[in-house]
């Protein structure tokens, strides 16, 4: 699943302290942050970045309450219409007997269909590959990926995180979306000789 | 130092040593890429040898049915339940750890929850396979779910206990799994991106799922961690309640008692974090991550034993008390008779469960005693073993004297085949956590590098100047870009 090749100028920091007044400075200057890369969840980055908020739990409340009325449904047609079972004289209608399995398919329903969900939206699954901008954003780099346009001019902005405090700056050009590929294997998507 | 929170001086470091981002994942990744040490092997070959005695043992029940286990007409649960609550009870400490102190923002809890949780998925897998076997006929175990089928349909018995468990261990294990592998999954991505070997890049790079680190990506994750954690909150007390449930609603003396869902919530978080405790101790030292998993961590691990180990203890009293208060001759004898009397045939495992659950855990009302690793270590053996005796106390003691004399059954003790199917759900166990433990980063990885600097040693050091400084020049630049 290509989601098209384009150039990135790319900027790797060391320290957060940095990263913060670095992102907010290339938004004034009216840069597209296309992404940054960070070794763990920095609070506040996705405001600093302009992000909206997730409305993932959104999701969450939505597969519950399908859990619970799954629950309530199912058993209610099963021992009132279905096949009503005469248990102790007890009411066929059982509603508080009912509570512990109407809970547990409430919160197995929502924390499966919120994972997926996730999942599908990070675009995560076993065998799917990105291209890294560069290796240590999963250990100690806090890396930075503008994106060109045709007017941008690389040089201006590699000057430009320089003076922000980027450690490592480059230019890379890269494929946005990912694609069914194995780590262990170098593979390049498009030959060099396609051209860009 | 960007802050998200202010943390005091006061607070001890989570994170010990001169730690900085790239430290950390070489300490807690380096594991992963060595050769395992003898003392893997020699443990992983032990593990594999006893749960193969454990397959033998189950072949044997299996193939000559219920009958290879000393069960009989009034004690039909016998080891097989007693070890089932015993491992759900272990079970408890992961979720508890990684989802209600997450809640709480609890800070320490990052050094043990992946372990925790690992721990916890392997517990309720061994736990999981005593009412399977239990059923004899393990062939007909789909009979439990809720399919339809050619009977009817007939539909399995909604308003049963013994099918709430069926859907509280399985979602319990599920929704477990779920948030454990979700959160391996930046971790995973940071051995991918070190590996050198071509096994290991396929391997994590499989595992890892793609991950990259993106902003948007974390934003998702820190979303769904947190409603899991909401999630998994009530869940984690769900289960042992539910647990406790196949006891309470029976007509049973020594069962049918509303103080049970608490009473086994308590005990399940108590033996959980005494498991939690022996890996934790062996792993530190073995993986050399005393940096990470700190006495402070062993010592706030310790508080919640002896709190919990304090209201086990107060609900064996209160059950004691109600027995004879509520003046029901049954319930009394098989308090007073079966359990609280010494010399009855089971009345030693009372008082073992007595002293190791409730009297021993005082200890560590002592600071210097909590923070002892070896007194910890031997604690946490005791408090498990006295957390097993109590479920056999409240399986056995309850039925093995029943309303009809005659089938009276003082004698009964484990056949070679029971216990064996005991130590072969100890091999699966650690079998399993060899294998996580060599292969999977033991520490979060991400989520220690978010805390570090609030309270890593060296970081903290700096704190003090901080402090010293104007406090609303402090909040607009420490925190104020924050929000």
């Amino acid at each position: 699943m290509a989601g098209g090749i384009k150039k990135f100028v790319v900027g790797s920091f060391d320290d957060e302290k940095v990263l913060f007044p670095a992102v907010k400075n290339v938004r004034k200057a009216g840069y597209k942050i296309h992404d940054v890369y960070t070794p763990f969840p920095v609070h506040g980055l996705d405001h600093a970045m302009g992000i909206r908020e997730t409305s993932l739990h959104t999701a969450g409340f939505i597969y519950a309450i399908t859990g619970t009325t799954t629950a309530l449904t199912f058993m209610s047609w099963v021992f009132t219409k279905d096949w009503p079972l005469n248990i102790g004289g007890k009411p066929n209608f059982a509603l508080p007997a009912w509570i512990p399995i109407t809970f547990e398919l409430t919160v197995l329903f929502s924390a499966v269909g919120m994972v997926l969900t996730f999942c599908y939206l990070c675009n995560l699954a076993p065998f799917v590959k990105k291209h890294h901008f560069h290796p240590r954003a999963t250990d100690d780099l806090f890396v930075m990926a503008i994106e060109c346009t045709d007017k941008t001019n690389d040089a201006e902005v590699q000057a430009f995180l320089q003076s922000a405090g980027a450690q490592e700056i480059n230019v890379q050009v890269a494929e946005t979306g990912w694609w069914i590929g194995r780590y262990h294997k170098e593979q390049k998507l498009y030959k060099e000789e396609k051209g860009y | 130092m960007s802050l998200l929170k202010y943390e005091s001086q006061l607070r001890e470091p989570l994170v010990d040593g001169n730690k900085d981002y790239h430290q950390v994942t070489e300490d807690i990744i380096r594991p992963i890429e060595m050769k395992p040490s003898r003392l893997w092997y020699i443990g992983f070959y032990i593990s594999v040898a006893l749960l193969l005695f454990g397959v033998y043992s189950v072949y044997r029940e299996v193939t000559y049915g219920i009958g290879q286990w000393n069960v009989n007409k009034t004690i039909g649960w016998g080891w097989d339940i007693t070890n089932f609550v015993w491992w759900v009870g272990i079970g408890h400490a992961g979720t508890l750890i990684s989802a209600i102190l997450l809640l709480f923002r609890q800070g320490w809890r990052t050094g043990v929850n992946r372990a925790a949780e690992a721990m916890t998925i392997f517990a309720v897998m061994c736990a999981g396979q005593f009412p399977i076997w239990h059923m004899g006929r393990v062939w007909m175990a789909f009979f439990v779910l809720p399919y339809p089928n050619s009977r009817g349909p007939l539909w399995v018995n909604f308003n049963s206990p013994l099918l709430w468990d069926v859907f509280a261990i399985s979602t319990y294990f599920t929704v477990s799994l779920l948030f454990w592998y979700s959160g391996l999954l930046p971790d995973l991505a940071t051995v991918r991106d070190r590996a050198k070997t071509k096994f290991r890049k396929m391997f994590y790079g499989v595992a890892s799922f793609g991950w990259t680190g993106s902003t948007k990506h974390w934003q998702r994750h820190e979303s769904l961690s947190l409603v899991l954690a909401g999630l998994s909150t009530p869940l984690v007390l769900s289960v042992h309640t539910i647990v406790s449930f196949d006891f309470a609603t029976s007509i049973v003396p020594g069962w049918h008692t509303t103080i049970f869902p608490p009473y086994f919530v308590a005990g399940a978080i108590f033996s959980g974090f005494a498991m939690v405790q022996t890996l934790m101790i062996v792993v530190r030292k073995v993986l050399n991550l005393q940096d990470y998993i700190t006495i402070g961590h062993i010592e706030a691990m310790n508080k919640v034993i002896v709190l919990t180990g304090s209201i086990v203890g107060c609900a064996y009293l209160t059950e004691l008390f109600i027995a004879w208060y509520g003046q029901n001759p049954y319930e009394w004898y098989a308090f007073k008779e079966n359990r609280a009397n010494l010399f009855s045939p089971y009345g030693w495992s009372y008082w073992l469960m007595m002293f190791c659950n409730v009297v021993s855990p005082q200890l560590f009302w002592s600071r210097k005693l909590r923070r002892n690793i070896t007194v910890t270590f031997f604690m946490s053996i005791i408090v498990n073993i006295g957390m097993w005796f109590e479920r056999f106390v409240i399986i056995v003691t309850s039925v093995y004297r029943d309303y009809l004399p005659s089938s009276w059954s003082t004698y009964y003790s484990p056949s070679i085949w029971e216990i064996g199917f005991y130590l072969g759900t100890f091999g699966l166990f650690f079998t399993c956590f060899f294998l996580f433990a060599k292969y999977f980063p033991v520490i979060a990885v991400a989520e220690i590098k978010a805390i570090l600097k609030t309270s890593g040693e060296n970081y903290k050091v700096k704190m003090t100047d901080i402090e010293k400084a104007d406090a609303e020049k402090f909040y607009q630049e420490e925190v104020g870009h924050a929000h």
